[in-house]
């Protein structure tokens, strides 16, 4: 029931759009929503990537803990339908080899399988659990799965200075279900539009995390894409930082690289 | 096996990454690890012959020589176990050692391989490819890696895979000395089999395996030597032979996952030369995420494990049980996990409590506890045999 209520919801949303565009902007929401999507839709197109990152973990007494990761992407051009991810796990050793295939749904929960090597098990989890902490880090799992436009309700809230650029100040509220968030408050800049950061809200109103993403790099295909993520959990004063190697594009990659039957034949 | 052998060998396993550093590591991926393990028993042995020390330590190394290539990879993972009480749980073995190619939608696969079927956690009913190390641990995870060809087709409606696997290799058991058998020992030096083509009897195998939006589903067909052998008195009544018969399995196991809940269901038919029967597990596992404002998860378990064989068939240990568990995630950096379940026998009453808990040590080392209670079992149930084998085990294992 719950189900097809979101489906008719989305429906009704996507003719609101479809119908309010002309006037939009006029709006707050229908400006915030533009603009959200002019930064989601700069990279359109890109195909699939891989890359290679470090994901560092610090408490809150400064003692640090590093993964070595690489994620792989499969966009799905289709706005209505989610990327397809596929996580792998080079580092710390005991855990190499452990992947997270996802295909990431708009409002319905994500389907998520992981890969356990040592009993070479694929196991489906609960996608439930979109506030719990990502392999025990800052970021969790809704924040790491893709973010996709529709996920989100925007509200614009105004212009102002952010770094060396001037950015958009845009409030989203998650419309799936299970988020940990109340509300994000992003900045988007007004030069190439992209994501410089991020606060995140937690259920109780109150600011539990701060996202900063920095050096942004283009690609060829005109893909933006930042390689240094830092997430400061304000609350307990723990931070993970992911620095990331260059992107690849077009690596090869299709559907048939991220099916449930590939987990086990990974490596 | 020559534990002499197995001796000198382990340092060089162990070694082989440094070995490796270099020319080889260009191409292929190293990795390995090495287990440091203590048993700690609490009771005396019950059975004549068994060594009459408490504790029994063992060293496992293994490593793993990975490569990939654009359309085909391969795998060598060489595994070494010495024990220092039981010599029937010293083993060298390839858990993996193959080459596999992809072409379009299919890919070969000829070597050894483990492979793991099924979704429950108290019981691995439908899981049938692989061997069971069962001297490694009684929970029946550990395998030992099993000769095939394998041919995959994956499509838009799924995974069909057929193995053809043509040498079987035999349980392990321990030894006279070793802790957690049987009253008479089993002498794993001259099985016995059905087929007269023994060991070399061609085993056949098809699973095929998808998803339906929530519901996840496999079903397997296997034709070959049963992995379970019946444990029959010798001649003069001194040692227990193992007696592998021929066999047909159907498996299904399936899980719908939905919220914060995990249905699964698994359930087998075996037909062998003295009948057929029907076994099955069922249950859930629901979760509760960041408990109390923490980062922790709490998962419940419970599943009912249903087996109709009778006395004429291997012996199992869950045939009418309610398995109940919670399980811990601390979500932390160091992955603290804890896993402490009971197995109850609705018939008998026998019990079985299983703690397991492990965490990461800085960025190279796990340690991981074990902790097994066998009661309430009479002189004629199944697991009176190791109800005075009640242990600890700790692990350190160091990964490079």
């Amino acid at each position: 029931m719950k189900h097809k209520i979101s489906k008719s919801f989305t429906l009704a949303l996507a003719f609101g759009i479809a119908l309010a565009a002309p006037v939009g902007a006029s709006t707050p929401a229908g400006k915030g929503f533009e603009i959200a999507a002019r930064s989601d839709r700069s990279d359109l197109g890109f195909g699939n990537s891989r890359v290679e990152l470090q994901m560092i973990l610090r408490n809150a007494a400064g003692q640090q803990s590093t993964r070595s990761l690489e994620i792989a992407t499969l966009e799905k051009p289709d706005e209505s339908v989610g990327d397809k991810s596929l996580v792998l796990f080079e580092t710390p050793r005991d855990i190499e080899g452990t992947a997270l295939l996802s295909h990431a749904k708009i409002l319905d929960p994500d389907d998520q399988w992981l890969f356990l090597p040592a009993l070479k098990r694929v196991k489906r989890i609960a996608s439930a659990n979109k506030s719990g902490p990502f392999v025990g880090s800052e970021f969790a799992f809704e924040d790491f799965t893709a973010i996709e436009l529709n996920k989100f309700d925007y509200r614009y809230v105004g212009t102002e200075t952010c770094g060396a650029f001037q950015c958009d100040v845009l409030e989203r509220q998650p419309r799936y279900e299970n988020s940990g968030y109340s509300k994000q408050i992003t900045w988007i800049d007004q030069d190439v539009f992209q994501i410089r950061k991020v606060e995140f809200y937690d259920r109780r109103g109150d600011l539990l995390k701060v996202l900063e993403l920095d050096d942004y790099r283009q690609y060829d295909n005109g893909a933006w894409r930042a390689h240094r993520l830092t997430m400061e959990n304000v609350q307990t004063n723990k931070q993970t930082d992911l620095v990331y190697q260059d992107y690849a594009f077009n690596v090869g990659i299709s559907e048939k690289d991220f099916v449930k039957g590939r987990l086990s034949r990974l490596r | 096996m020559n534990t002499t052998i197995l001796k000198s060998l382990l340092p060089l396993v162990c070694l082989l990454p440094a070995l490796a550093t270099g020319t080889v590591r260009a191409s292929w991926d190293v990795s390995s690890n090495i287990d440091l393990t203590t048993r700690i028993f609490t009771e005396d042995a019950r059975w004549p012959g068994e060594d009459d020390t408490t504790t029994q330590l063992s060293v496992a190394g293994s490593t793993e020589f990975r490569w990939r290539g654009d359309a085909s990879r391969a795998s060598i993972v060489p595994t070494l176990r010495y024990d220092e009480t039981d010599n029937e749980r010293s083993l060298a073995d390839l858990r993996e050692a193959y080459w596999a190619q992809e072409a379009e939608s299919y890919e070969l696969l000829v070597g050894v391989n483990t492979v793991f079927w099924g979704v429950t956690e108290s019981v691995h009913l439908v899981d049938i490819v692989n061997q069971t190390d069962a001297v490694a641990d009684i929970d029946g995870e550990d395998k030992l890696g099993q000769p095939m060809i394998n041919l995959v087709l994956q499509r838009d409606w799924g995974l069909v895979s057929v193995y053809v696997l043509p040498y079987f290799r035999e349980r392990t058991f321990a030894g006279v000395d070793g802790r957690l058998r049987s009253p008479l020992p089993v002498d794993t030096d001259n099985p016995q089999y059905e087929s007269p083509d023994k060991e070399i009897h061609v085993d056949l195998a098809l699973r095929y395996s998808h998803y339906v939006g929530s519901v996840d589903i496999g079903i397997s067909a296997f034709s070959g030597t049963s992995r379970e052998p019946r444990l029959l008195p010798n001649a003069n009544g001194a040692v227990l032979i193992p007696f592998y018969d021929q066999i047909g399995q159907l498996g299904l196991d399936l899980q719908y996952t939905s919220d914060a809940w995990l249905w699964k269901l698994e359930a087998i038919a075996r037909e062998t030369r003295n009948g057929s029967f029907t076994a099955a597990v069922g249950g859930f596992e629901y979760s509760f995420y960041q408990v109390a404002g923490s980062a922790a998860d709490v998962g419940v378990l419970l599943e009912l494990q249903y087996d109709g064989r009778d006395n004429g068939e291997p012996v199992t240990f869950a045939d009418d049980d309610l398995f109940a568990g919670i399980r811990l995630a601390l979500n932390d950096s160091q992955d603290t996990t804890v896993l402490a379940g009971a197995g109850y026998d609705l018939e008998t009453g026998e019990t079985y409590i299983n703690i397991e808990a492990d965490r990461r040590l800085g960025e190279a080392y796990v340690l991981e506890m074990r902790a097994r209670i066998f009661t309430n079992a009479g002189p004629s149930d199944t697991s009176f045999a190791i109800e005075k084998d009640d242990y600890l085990q700790l692990q350190l294992s160091r990964y490079f």
